[in-house]
């Protein structure tokens, strides 16, 4: 029984298949991937567990590169798909990596759905405001204004914010990071650890057809004032002087960044962040590096039972009552000799 | 009180003997026309009669009180011989308002029985069926035998002690009829009885109201046969095989034919599906089965449903969805992934009337050709199609062992008139089949997960969880052996040869055709598949007693089709193919065999009559 425990560590290697990564050079999803693979050697689950389950786009080619199961699905339609694995087994880790079109455009109904259902999966979501594989059109999640082969005057749509989607649909964990973040796996990990459906926004570069759309919060020069890295019990404070804090304007419940220090402002007066409170994590998911700074890390974590234990149980109460026969099935009720 | 009644029961009165007859239930949606139909179908079953029924319903939940698009009817034809069909038409018909008898009043034989409820005769009821006239008093129902009486008032009157409203009292009417139709063929109450305490367990006072409605309605009988309302009949028990019989319907038995050929293939079920009329009873009755180990899972869509069924068989369940016509449409892409990804799968299609919504409540065959052709690619899945309730039974185990045996997509064919439709069963023993259990993949031994097996072409079936047999799979085309991307033009035509052959091959797996009735060559074939198997059967039969040159050819597999179908069919003169579609097995039979298949269409949401075709057998053979 202690196989596990004998067996040597597995390397971040471990975990790469024997395929050719043909994403564009620079793409973000390189160090996504690398990212995934430096987190799995400290999971516990044995290797043959892990399913990577995608849609269609260009980060939904990441199962390809991963040693582990791995299905390559139709467009939209993964969580769907990781829904049934589950279901069927739910011994098995399984992840799913959709993009931004895949998830929250053609799949935003089975989105909602997985989300509100609590499936324990791990959902990441590689955003990069465009269409990659179809060659540049605007996506959900684009800005209005952004010109691209189908909005050569600039897109009118309203881009969808996805952790804000995320929490309204009823999630119980909702995370952001960006593609080469250091400390991605260890925000992987809080997603691992929670059971149930975890969704990880991931800001995710796109070199070729949507490179620095996320400069604004990203660029090395104004990360410490756009960047609000969120802990739990800790307060919200962000800044390069540390200075900086986001407080409740409880007149019009909404949030505001004030400087500690100037006009009267105090670290009292500084929200202190409480990942289990989903109206909170609701305004923190949707500052979006304009007025406010962009908040990272787990924004939301509030467990609840998942839907395969749900299905699990009512199974074990229809078996409570002892092995069941089929031939008995079809002779109970009105039967008669002929 | 009415308990000392029924002590009375059948009295000296002669009964007539007659060898079947076929009754139609007529009302409005809200009399409970289906259930008066379903408690005469079981009683009549005990009784021992061979029996077909069919449930014809509008898709309007409750349509306005008294309209004639809100007319719910239910047929049945039950005998002392065999029975095949629900009857082309009724001998009698029971008309609980005047909408039900100006829509079902046509398909009467000349000089059937009408009851009717004339309570429900008033001007206002008149006007919204479309009469302008009352047809129980302009002489224009002479040519019938009517028995007319004010049930409306005579159920009130029985449920007067009970203090229901009088809404509530009203809702006893169909049992008022059914105990006056149980009087009127000698039938016993005390099924209905026992199902109205078991289904009112919690509201005994309407169970003692509906059975004083039915007491009383049978005590009307009694009490009429003085003044001769109604000849009184007596229909003997059939000669059916020996064994154990209970009705069933297509739905239920398809459902437990899928648990039985999961349990035969050593796998659990996970059941995706989308409530989609007509289709939901499957999910239904999968979902009391939890004890069998059956998932079901209704999911957010029908490309939910089928994505999530497809995981799961990834994952080592039989996955299974069910949809009707449009619900498979939009699984169409999901079901290449399955057959690219060469996963099995399920696929249950109770066909409805279509395109597009069509008229949902109403059976059509219509969807064949989607079934055979219809996805993207080439594409091809194995097509089974049921003729009839309890063949659901079978063809789901059918389905459950190629689906496995050839890690592939079956489509399952059947219809609303099938799935609804009640027949006695004559019990099978699952513990009697022989199994054909699955073999997953465990050996990391020179595994990759498109090596097949060189006789059936299949591929391994590698679970997730299996240590050293770690995999990707995907749509994307794929190296044959290997399972990686290729976009090598050789191995497209490879792998959409393997694709076909495998499919192909399954004509080596399964029965020869046989011939239903008749000559295996001659004058004439006709050739059907589904739930034409009633009425086809029925004519051949008949125009074979006359002595005509007719066999009846039905199909079960529609692809791939039996390996002699072809020599079968070059063995006739004349071929042709009654379906209840524009005629697409005609196609693919003319396109398979290059023969001269004569179409016979039907595409009115009614079932193929036995007349129509008798007509078309004497049309062929004449000319």
């Amino acid at each position: 029984m202690n196989i596990a425990v004998t067996k040597e560590k597995m390397k971040p290697t471990d975990f790469a298949s024997d395929q050719e990564v043909r994403w564009c050079p620079g793409c973000g999803d390189y160090a996504i991937l690398k990212a995934v693979q430096r987190t799995l050697p400290d999971l516990d689950t044995p290797k043959e567990n892990y399913v990577f389950v995608s849609g269609i786009g260009c980060s939904s080619r990441f199962p390809y590169y991963m040693s582990t199961y791995g299905f390559h699905t139709i467009h939209g339609r993964a969580p769907a798909f990781a829904t049934g694995i589950k279901i069927a087994n739910p011994e098995l880790d399984v992840w799913m990596v959709t993009g931004d079109g895949d998830g929250f455009s053609i799949g935003g109904n089975h989105m909602l759905h997985v989300l509100r259902r609590n499936v324990d999966l791990q959902i990441l979501l590689c955003n990069n405001e465009i269409y990659g594989l179809t060659k540049g059109q605007y996506s959900p999640t684009s800005e209005v204004g952004l010109r691209t082969p189908s909005s050569p005057d600039g897109s009118v749509d309203t881009p969808l914010k996805p952790l804000v989607f995320t929490l309204g649909a009823g999630a119980r964990f909702a995370a952001r990071a960006y593609d080469t973040q250091k400390t991605l796996p260890e925000v992987l990990k809080r997603a691992h650890a929670h059971k149930g459906t975890s969704l990880v926004e991931i800001l995710q570069n796109c070199i070729v057809y949507n490179d620095a759309v996320f400069d604004n919060v990203l660029a090395r020069d104004v990360a410490a004032e756009k960047q609000l890295h969120v802990e739990h019990g800790k307060p919200l404070i962000f800044g390069a002087e540390k200075n900086k804090g986001i407080r409740l304007n409880a007149r019009t419940l909404t949030l505001e960044a004030v400087t500690i220090g100037e006009n009267g402002v105090t670290e009292e007066d500084i929200l202190v962040h409480d990942e289990t409170n989903r109206s909170l994590a609701t305004l923190i998911a949707a500052m979006d590096g304009h007025d406010l700074p962009m908040a990272f890390g787990v924004i939301y974590c509030d467990p609840a039972p998942t839907y395969e234990a749900g299905i699990e149980a009512k199974l074990d109460a229809a078996k409570a009552s002892g092995t069941p026969s089929l031939d008995a099935l079809l002779r109970q009720g009105h039967t008669w000799q002929a | 009180m009415n308990e000392l009644k029924i002590k009375t029961e059948i009295s000296a009165v002669p009964r007539k003997e007659i060898s079947s007859v076929v009754i139609r239930f007529a009302g409005d949606s809200g009399d409970g026309i289906q259930i008066t139909g379903s408690r005469f179908t079981d009683t009549t079953a005990l009784a021992g009669n061979d029996l077909a029924t069919f449930p014809d319903f509008p898709a309007e939940i409750r349509a306005p009180v008294g309209t004639t698009f809100g007319v719910s009817a239910f047929q049945i034809n039950f005998g002392s011989r065999r029975i095949e069909t629900a009857g082309d038409d009724p001998d009698v018909l029971v008309a609980l308002n005047p909408a039900a008898l100006m829509v079902n009043l046509a398909r009467l034989k000349p000089g059937g029985m009408i009851i009717v409820d004339s309570g429900t005769f008033s001007d206002r009821n008149l006007k919204k069926a479309g009469y302008l006239a009352n047809p129980l008093e302009d002489g224009s129902l002479s040519a019938y035998s009517v028995v007319d009486i004010d049930i409306t008032k005579h159920v009130l009157e029985s449920v007067k002690e009970f203090g229901l409203t009088q809404k509530e009292g009203l809702r006893c009417k169909n049992f008022w009829v059914l105990g006056l139709v149980y009087w009127i063929y000698g039938r016993d109450r005390s099924d209905t009885i026992d199902w109205l305490r078991r289904k009112f367990a919690k509201r005994p006072e309407i169970a003692d109201a509906n059975i004083a409605a039915l007491n009383a309605g049978h005590i009307f009988g009694e009490a009429s046969e003085v003044s001769g309302l109604t000849h009184l009949y007596t229909i003997p028990a059939a000669e059916m095989p020996h064994g154990l019989y209970r009705t069933v319907t297509g739905g239920e038995a398809l459902a437990w034919g899928l648990v039985a050929g999961a349990e035969l293939a050593n796998l659990k079920i996970f059941f995706g599906s989308y409530p989609i009329t007509p289709a939901s009873p499957v999910l239904h009755t999968l979902a009391k089965m939890k004890q069998f180990g059956v998932k079901t899972f209704q999911a957010e869509d029908e490309i939910a449903a089928v994505c999530s069924a497809i995981g799961a068989s990834y994952a080592g369940s039989l996955g299974i969805t069910s949809s009707s016509g449009p619900g498979i449409a939009l699984k169409g892409e999901a079901i290449g992934l399955a057959i690219s990804t060469e996963l099995p799968l399920i696929i249950v299609n109770s066909q409805r009337a279509g395109p597009s919504t069509g008229m949902p409540t109403k059976t059509e065959q219509s969807d064949l050709y989607q079934a055979v052709y219809g996805r993207n690619g080439d594409a091809p899945v194995v097509v089974l199609a049921a003729h009839g309730p309890s063949d659901c039974f079978d063809v789901a185990i059918e389905a459950c062992r190629l689906a496995t045996k050839y890690m592939t997509p079956v489509m399952l064919l059947t219809d609303g008139y099938i799935g609804n439709a009640a027949e006695p069963w004559l019990i099978p023993s699952v513990a009697d089949r022989t199994p054909f259990p699955i073999r997953f993949e465990t050996n990391p031994e020179g595994f990759a997960p498109f090596n097949r097996n060189p006789e059936t072409l299949a591929r391994q079936w590698a679970v997730p969880g299996t240590p050293g047999l770690e995999h990707r799979i995907g749509g994307i085309e794929k190296e044959d052996g290997s399972g990686n991307i290729s976009y090598e033009p050789a191995n497209h035509q490879r792998m959409t040869d393997l694709r076909r052959d495998k499919i192909l091959n399954i004509a080596n797996d399964i029965p020869e055709q046989t011939v239903e009735s008749g000559e295996s060559s001659g004058a004439l074939a006709v050739v059907g598949w589904g739930s034409t198997y009633g009425p086809i059967s029925r004519a051949v039969d008949n125009k074979l007693a006359e002595g005509k040159k007719v066999s009846h050819i039905h199909l079960r597999h529609i692809w791939p089709l039996p390996r002699n179908l072809g020599d079968l069919l070059r063995g006739f003169d004349k071929v042709i193919v009654p379906e209840m579609n524009d005629g697409q097995l005609k196609t693919v039979l003319r396109d398979q065999y290059l023969i001269d298949a004569q179409p016979l269409t039907k595409v009115t949401g009614q079932p193929f009559k036995i007349s129509e075709i008798e007509r078309a057998i004497d049309a062929a053979l004449e000319n």
